[in-house]
């Protein structure tokens, strides 16, 4: 990949961020949930950065990034839609469920809208296994899932 | 022959002194506390399967297939990550174990291309081996689901294959035959201690990626190849592998790259060199290697290496090859006339740090028998002569106090002047392994180096000082050891002379040398200094790794005596983990220093007057030796220029390039009537050459070479040298068509020789160096197997002195003219003048000489990154393009002399050392101005080294 060096502006918010969190025990990470909260993503451009501040190698500060699903690469939609595609909700039909809400949305997963409105993601078990197939938007869980449901989440994410 | 096969014992050494005895598959074995039950197996001979352990980096645990059983445990621990106990009792191999494992195997080949036959790994492959050793014979999951092996899946694309990385000259890495066993970073990471690799993503998706998923040559891997030795499939594989195939033989032999001086297996194919592996058994580099060693030894067999004599009347006129007959009468002719008709001293010759200790005794026994005068010198001279200087004062030996084990055991490191990343890189990872595992490091350089900062290493103190105030600085750290009482009394009343370090207290601890004043001079913080004084007199055992940035000034003598008393007044000095170690820059210039090089030094560093010395060789070459001292470097070119000095013989150095003030070496050299020049190529200083006598590559020829560690190091032939003839044996010519009676048959008889004229190299032989594998001089009655560590007990010369350092700034002052100050030095992927590395593929990193310079004054001169500047002193002026980094300091610019088209030397000045004439490399004044290309000189010089490169019947050498 070509590295682009981080514009003036993106630099001096991401130095911010890190100066705050710089001297925690264990600093790498939520140096990594600050600059997701600052830019509603973790830019590629932050990385060399944060390992010249931490002393780091950039391989180390991308081996930590990307071994969370949860730090995005590129900004999310206004809304994030995740479909559990853990075992439970397996057996209960979420193959079933996912394949109409990709239809619905006209995206897979690890893609976002056209229009920007929602970004939609697996994940792998999120502790409702007893209200299976479920999901979550923005933060909170939704049991049960079905047609009518999918419906409701939708026109949600739509409005 | 064969190949030398090294046990590979899955995990460390343990170094614990306590025993443990256990029970493998009913064989009793016993090993220190803190083995692992993998590598206590191996101990008895009982391989456990393996995949992601090596001994070369801690356990991991991460394969699954070095289960075992423990009697008396539940479960199946892995043997890497379990430690013994006494009475343990295990087994290897049992019916559960057999199943797991074919389990295990069965799944790594399910993702893993079965093209062994065609493979580079085929024959050196672990997951080959492993799979045979699990006896695996079916893998039931075919290729239709996800994997990483093939480009297309059912169609489509596959979007978890990647594409070959074949961006680094050496190696490749081939993702898809990648079993993610994190080796290869761990290697990384623990060993080379550049961080540069990462397993990234997670489960399936892990993959191993240099940097953020940058290509290799991008990223921050500095090509060591520790990670291409430590892969055990061919994921990571040589290119020379891939193209020639699996070595069948090896031959273990010594570097001639830095002073480190690393051990090698030089892997063979008949007579064609497959590749260079670190030997693990090498006391220097213990398994590790970095890109110049492993890698670049490519010049040997480049097309511009010259094979036959040549020879021509004037250095304008084209070069004649001719036969070996020919050229050696005609130079002995030639110098038999110039001694003839100028006087005995007209002639003299320089050896060579490229070669063996053999050779350059050789050398110099030529000049003293046969040119019947003193005028030898060496490299040394331009690089540490000041430390052999200072050090022989202070502590009567002129060498490095320790071994390169001894920084295991070091709790302070203080470098100065040096820039081991780069210079001597595998003493640097070394180094780093050590201050990971929580030393501290004080760094005294202008520049903020690669150990100043970079990951996982942050010196605690860094004195940015300015250009050629070492002496106050140093100085300055003694005045704050003795003022605030820090000094180690009971040492120094002991190993050194009281009333000495009486005078020296009354005189470092004036307010002058007090770091506040030192602060207004050399421009580092007085707390700075303060800081890095009571650290090193403090933290425990302190070791002092210097460099040319110590030596190359006219203080450079003086810094070191500095040095020295910094050691003895804080009692570091005589144990493991302290010291005062100079890094030698080239592989032999410890051995060349050794062995007689200086005009006024016979082998073993005795001084050329003294009676009995002479004697011994009075008797044994059956000549009277002049007891005057001869010319050095300089002095040879200075009596060249006055018309009293008329002919030379230059084995393997490039003075022109190398030697300071280019412009009067070459009217130096241009004043004489018959320049012998004897290398692998024609350098620039062949350009002024009369004769041309071809070189051989260190792996043509026996030897030995010393490095900064006094070792002694064995160098063996593994090809028949290109040229006819190894460089003793052309020297050997030279001395029978002079009428001597030399007839060595082996380098062997030479070290023979040498062994019985020299009291600190009397025990030293061929045989002692194959039993021992290499051994540190002194090596003699009172130290048989050599010695690690020097004035344990006491000092060489017998009490520690204490000399007073007085500061005396340069005559070579900035001033409006040339505002600011050049220093020099070097980059890991380039070697010297570079004619061996720049003939290699490590131009990749490093194409050409970049001027660094502060962004500051880069603006005041209104300059961009990259542009052309010219770069001007009282001496001389070349261009070259700009490289704007806040790593100098403003005032100071950098650079390095790897490339002979900037000619760096053309700026440096004549000034030197006050006691050895070392050359003031690293402080220049100087002035930068935008620049449109190279000037006058730079054309003028590159035309005159085309015109004198031309070979009658030859197409033009191209350089």
């Amino acid at each position: 990949m070509v590295m682009q060096p981080a514009s003036t502006e993106l630099a001096a918010r991401t130095a911010a961020v890190i100066s705050e969190l710089k001297d925690l025990e264990g600093p790498l990470i939520p140096i990594l949930h600050g600059l997701q909260e600052e830019f509603g993503y973790v830019p590629q451009e932050t990385l060399p950065i944060i390992a010249d501040a931490l002393n780091l190698s950039r391989a180390e500060v991308h081996g930590v990034v990307t071994f969370y699903h949860d730090f995005r690469k590129e900004p999310a939609g206004r809304h994030v839609l995740k479909l559990c595609q853990a075992e439970a909700c397996q057996s209960m039909g979420s193959d079933a469920i996912a394949a109409q809400v990709k239809q619905k949305l006209g995206i897979g997963f690890h893609e976002t809208s056209k229009d920007g409105a929602v970004t939609l993601e697996p994940v792998y078990c999120l502790g409702l296994c007893a209200c299976a197939p479920s999901a979550m938007l923005d933060g909170e869980v939704i049991g049960r899932l079905d047609a009518d449901k999918i419906d409701e989440i939708a026109e949600e994410v739509r409005s | 022959m064969g190949l030398v096969h090294e046990i590979d014992f899955g995990t460390p050494v343990s170094k614990s002194e306590k025993q443990v005895t256990l029970t493998v598959d009913g064989f009793t074995v016993t090993v220190p506390e803190g083995t692992s039950v993998m590598r206590a197996s191996m101990e008895a001979g009982i391989e456990v399967p393996k995949l992601c352990a090596t001994d070369m980096v801690d356990a991991f645990g991460s394969c699954r297939l070095c289960l075992v059983e423990i009697e008396g445990r539940a479960g199946t621990p892995a043997s890497c990550t379990t430690p013994v106990t006494p009475g343990m009792v295990v087994h290897t191999q049992t019916s559960r174990l057999k199943d797991i494992r074919k389990g295990v195997m069965e799944l790594y080949i399910s993702d893993h291309p079965l093209d062994c036959l065609t493979c580079a790994a085929n024959g050196d492959c672990e997951l080959q081996d492993m799979a045979g050793a699990v006896g695996l014979r079916d893998v039931r999951y075919g290729y239709d689901g996800d994997n990483h092996v093939f480009a297309k899946r059912n169609g489509g694309e596959n979007f978890n294959w990647m594409a070959k990385d074949e961006s680094n000259p050496y190696f490749t890495y081939d993702p898809a035959k990648c079993i993610v066993c994190s080796r290869c970073v761990r290697a990384c990471e623990e060993v080379q201690g550049t961080f540069a690799l990462t397993i990234e993503g997670r489960g399936f998706g892990s993959r191993v990626s240099a940097g953020m998923q940058e290509a290799f040559i991008d990223s921050e891997c500095v090509s060591c190849g520790a990670c291409v030795q430590a892969c055990p499939t061919a994921t990571l594989q040589e290119k020379s592998v891939i193209q020639i195939g699996q070595p069948e033989h090896s031959v273990v032999t010594t570097c001639a790259y830095c002073g480190v001086g690393c051990s090698f297996k030089a892997e063979m194919r008949g007579e064609e060199l497959v590749r260079m592996v670190p030997w693990k058994d090498g006391k220097a580099n213990r398994g590790h290697s970095c890109v110049k060693g492993r890698f670049a030894y490519g010049y040997a067999t480049h097309r511009e290496r010259i094979l036959n004599p040549m020879i021509r009347e004037k250095i304008t006129d084209p070069w004649r090859e001719v036969s070996w007959e020919e050229a050696i009468s005609h130079t002995v002719k030639e110098f038999r006339r110039i001694q003839y008709q100028y006087g005995r001293g007209a002639i003299g010759g320089i050896t060579s740090s490229r070669c063996t200790n053999e050779e350059t005794y050789l050398v110099q026994k030529i000049i003293r028998q046969g040119f019947r005068n003193n005028n030898v010198d060496t490299c040394a001279r331009v690089c540490h002569s000041p430390t052999g200087y200072g050090l022989g004062q202070t502590y009567g030996t002129s060498a490095g106090t320790q071994d390169f084990d001894s920084v295991e055991h070091t709790d302070v490191a203080l470098i100065i002047g040096a820039n081991p990343a780069a210079a001597h890189p595998v003493f640097a990872s070394r180094l780093k392994k050590r201050l990971r595992a929580g030393a501290k490091l004080i760094v005294i350089d202008p520049r903020r180096t690669e150990m100043v900062k970079s990951p996982h290493i942050e010196a605690a103190h860094h004195l940015a000082l300015k250009p050629g105030t070492n002496v106050a600085v140093v100085t300055a750290m003694a005045h704050v050891i003795v003022t605030e009482g820090l000094f180690n009394e009971a040492f120094i009343r002991e190993r050194c002379d009281w009333s000495e370090f009486q005078d020296y207290i009354e005189f470092v601890a004036d307010p002058r040398h007090a770091p506040e004043e030192v602060e207004k001079i050399s421009g580092v913080p007085a707390e700075t200094i303060r800081g890095a004084a009571r650290l090193y007199a403090t933290g425990g055992n302190a070791a002092i790794y210097y460099g040319l940035g110590v030596t190359e000034h006219s203080q450079g003598s003086t810094t070191v005596i500095g040095i020295a008393n910094l050691a003895m007044m804080t009692g570091n000095i005589g144990r493991r983990g302290v010291g005062v170690n100079p890094l030698r820059g080239q592989n032999n210039v410890q051995g060349s220093c050794d062995m007689g090089s200086f005009p006024h030094e016979l082998p073993g560093y005795r001084h050329i007057s003294g009676d009995a010395v002479r004697d011994i060789y009075d008797s044994l070459w059956g000549v009277k030796l002049d007891e005057e001292p001869g010319l050095r470097i300089p002095n040879m070119l200075d009596a060249a220029v006055d018309g009293t000095f008329k002919g030379i013989y230059i084995q393997g150095e490039d003075i022109l390039q190398s030697d300071p003030d280019t412009s009067h070496v070459s009217a130096g050299l241009a004043a004489m009537e018959c320049v012998v020049v004897q290398d692998l190529f024609l350098n620039e200083t062949a350009n002024y050459a009369h004769v041309f006598l071809p070189g051989s590559t260190f792996l043509e020829k026996d030897g030995t070479f010393t490095n900064a560690e006094r070792r002694i190091n064995r160098v063996r032939k593994v090809m028949t040298p290109k040229n006819g003839y190894a460089d003793w044996e052309v020297t050997q010519m030279l001395a029978q068509e002079m009428g001597l009676n030399w007839n060595y048959q082996h380098p062997s008889e030479i070290m023979d020789e040498i062994a019985k004229t020299t009291p600190s190299f009397a025990f030293v032989s061929y045989d002692r160096l194959e039993k021992l594998g290499s051994v540190q001089w002194p090596c003699n009655e009172k130290a048989p197997e050599g010695t690690p560590i020097m004035h344990i007990g006491g000092f060489v010369r017998g009490k520690g002195k204490f000399i007073r350092t007085e500061y005396v700034a340069t005559d070579e002052k900035t001033g409006p003219r040339f505002p600011l100050l050049l220093t020099t030095g070097r980059i890991l992927s380039q070697y010297n003048v570079g004619a061996q590395t720049r003939r290699t593929e490590n131009v990749a990193w490093h194409p050409e000489d970049l001027l660094e310079i502060h962004p500051h004054d880069a603006e005041n001169r209104g300059l961009r990154d990259g542009d052309w500047v010219r770069l001007q002193s009282r001496a001389g002026q070349t261009t070259l393009r700009a490289q704007i980094t806040d790593r100098v300091s403003p005032g100071v610019v950098y650079t390095t002399f790897h490339h002979p088209d900037t000619q760096a030397n053309v700026i440096t000045t004549d000034f030197s050392d006050w006691a050895t004439n070392c050359p003031e490399y690293k402080v220049t004044a100087v002035q930068v101005a935008p620049s449109n290309g190279p000037t006058d000189w730079q054309k003028d010089y590159n035309d005159q080294a085309r015109q004198s490169r031309r070979i009658t019947g030859r197409m033009e050498a191209a350089e």
